[in-house]
């Protein structure tokens, strides 16, 4: 039974088969932005109930000294740890691109295994190890890895050991993508391994490697799990307002500042989003995701 | 974007790849056999370290080598603490975790690939400029939405249910983008037109010739999906407060915190923590190592050009 035919039925088909991901992206993610942005103009008082206080909300947090100090940290920790993590990664990946060995192989499955397992297991695992009770370093006289002078380092371990498997493999997929010959012809030139690695395969993937950093800025900047499930093993290392989305949820959570918490869930979206396309543009020649 | 390939392994295949000369022992490939001998420790040590403080029972976490057995041999007294400990809450918690995954998996995939598809295949008023939107909302950071999806779903009464963790997580606009270029690139015109001439409705037309061309697209969204929803913490801590409904990851946490706090007894849960911790990632790693092609060829999506 033919009923409609040609570009009616098709639009009408279009439109039903978008319709249940349309329904989710208001519902999910228009809406609670939407919804953020309303919340983060009101103040709720005892007296008045809510009111509109304009910019207050941002006013306070762009002054908030807490928010402020854990905005610098998470600024920090991306400047120290994804480059770190993104050489790491690179190095890993150039290296068992060019050995072809059983233990290339394995390596390849030990350096990911860890970003199979949820962030939270991942860092009660390294909480443990840290520990001075069960841990691994009484050997080294027990340093005290959740100290404040510590405490940073020691998430960057976390996140470098559940991480830089993953940019591997994303980097090596790349590799793996590249035509062999360019370097053939190098090799024939007299190039070595770690010339070819350096001036040759790394150049070719900068468009991964752009991709993966975007990735891992982003990450960085919600930075959120690690320092929560650490929290009770020093809280006066890891404080409330440890990193931004951190104090957040504590301002929404523990203090019922709905309002003032949305104001910063707000900026953080607005920052994190406009980053990232900045980023982008900045770098637009290098990146896949023209 | 030329090629997008879904499966690392056939990337391998196309691409004559000429032999390398292994039997070579320079210094090079004693260094980076060396670098990879020492890293590979480092990868696997938690592990280890896991597997080994699974046997022990308190005393023996605490006082014993960390990277070897020691005290008495307690994995199965361990194993049935963990079952038994708060009414076998933790089995509800496993149980609740396989649910919000599979659901949400599932889910969002059935609803990424019908949007992936008619935005490659599908002629339609709109259909530019609502993937025009969904491109531009695609960097929204998801952690920035959980507070205030919190919010709006706490005005209609819908928190601390399982709907509030299955639903968000159905909204996979990374995943509809994905499937939007691999059906463009996969599923053939003609035979999008052969079926249509044959007179089969659009559903049909989606169900018969694009799902099976779309397949290994398919199954790398739904396997991340799944494993992102397993490994979710944020959302469900946000939205949760019914320990019944907690998932594993926020389960987990709250015997932690009690335990490292210390208040009422809750140091003697460290081995049940651990004895946790393996069950819950034996699956995953389980899955992990079957499922290898699908995890890099989903990686390799949006790395290659």
């Amino acid at each position: 039974m033919r009923i409609r035919r040609g570009p009616g039925r098709q639009a009408a088909a279009g439109w039903l088969f978008v319709t249940p991901f349309t329904i989710l992206l208001v519902a999910f993610l228009l809406l609670p932005m939407a919804y953020a942005a309303k919340l983060s103009l009101y103040r709720s008082t005892l007296v008045e109930g809510e009111v509109f206080a304009w910019l207050d909300n941002y006013r306070q947090a762009l002054g908030d000294p807490e928010l402020r100090r854990g905005v610098v940290r998470v600024i920090v920790f991306g400047v120290v740890q994804t480059p770190v993590m993104i050489a790491l990664a690179l190095a890993f990946a150039l290296i068992i691109d060019h050995a072809t060995s059983r233990l290339s192989r394995f390596f390849r499955l030990a350096a990911f295994v860890p970003y199979a397992v949820p962030v939270v297991i991942g860092t009660l695992m390294w909480g443990f190890l840290y520990s001075p009770r069960t841990g691994l370093f009484s050997a080294l006289g027990n340093p005290d890895f959740l100290s404040s002078d510590w405490v940073l380092y020691s998430l960057g371990n976390v996140v470098t050991w559940q991480w830089a498997g993953y940019n591997m493999i994303v980097l090596y997929a790349a590799l793996q993508g590249l035509p062999r010959e360019v370097y053939e012809s190098a090799r024939i030139d007299g190039a070595g391994p770690l010339q070819i690695a350096l001036r040759i395969k790394t150049p070719m993937i900068s468009a991964a490697i752009v991709l993966v950093t975007i990735f891992t800025i982003i990450g960085t900047l919600q930075f959120f799990t690690e320092p929560l499930i650490l929290q009770p093993l020093n809280p006066g290392a890891i404080t409330n307002s440890y990193t931004p989305n951190v104090y957040a949820y504590h301002q929404a959570f523990s203090y019922q500042q709905y309002n003032y918490s949305a104001a910063i869930s707000f900026l953080l979206g607005a920052v994190v989003f406009i980053g990232s396309y900045i980023f982008l543009f900045v770098t637009r020649r290098r990146s896949a995701l023209r | 974007m030329s090629t997008v390939t879904m499966d690392g392994a056939s990337t391998r295949a196309a691409a004559p790849v000429p032999r390398r000369r292994t039997a070579r022992f320079g210094a090079g490939r004693i260094a980076s056999h060396a670098v990879m001998a020492v890293m590979a420790v480092y990868f696997l040590l938690p592990f280890w370290w896991l597997l080994m403080a699974a046997t022990k029972n308190n005393d023996g976490l605490f006082d014993s080598r960390p990277l070897w057995f020691g005290g008495d041999f307690s994995l199965f007294d361990n194993l049935s603490a963990l079952f038994t400990q708060s009414d076998g809450i933790y089995l509800k918690w496993l149980r609740n975790s396989a649910l919000y995954s599979v659901v949400s998996g599932f889910g969002a995939t059935a609803v990424a690939a019908l949007a992936g598809y008619a935005f490659a295949k599908l002629e339609f008023r709109g259909r530019n400029a609502l993937f025009a939107t969904l491109l531009g909302l695609i960097m929204v950071p998801m952690t920035a939405l959980v507070l205030p999806t919190y919010l709006l779903m706490s005005e209609i009464g819908l928190t601390d249910s399982i709907w509030a963790v299955i639903l968000p997580s159905l909204l996979n606009p990374f995943g509809v983008y994905l499937l939007r270029v691999y059906a463009h690139d996969s599923v053939p015109d003609e035979m999008l037109e052969a079926a249509r001439i044959d007179g089969a409705g659009e559903f049909r037309v989606f169900r018969s010739v694009a799902l099976p061309a779309m397949r290994p697209a398919l199954v790398t969204v739904l396997l991340f999906t799944m494993v992102a929803t397993w490994n979710n913490f944020f959302l469900p801590l946000v939205m949760l407060s019914n320990d019944d409904l907690f998932p594993l990851t926020v389960g987990l946490r709250t015997w932690y915190q009690s335990a490292t706090i210390g208040s009422g007894g809750g140091e003697a849960l460290f081995n049940v923590i651990v004895a946790g911790s393996l069950v819950a990632i034996i699956p995953l790693i389980i899955a992990f190592l079957m499922l290898q092609r699908y995890w890099r060829g989903g990686l390799t999506i949006g790395a290659v050009k």
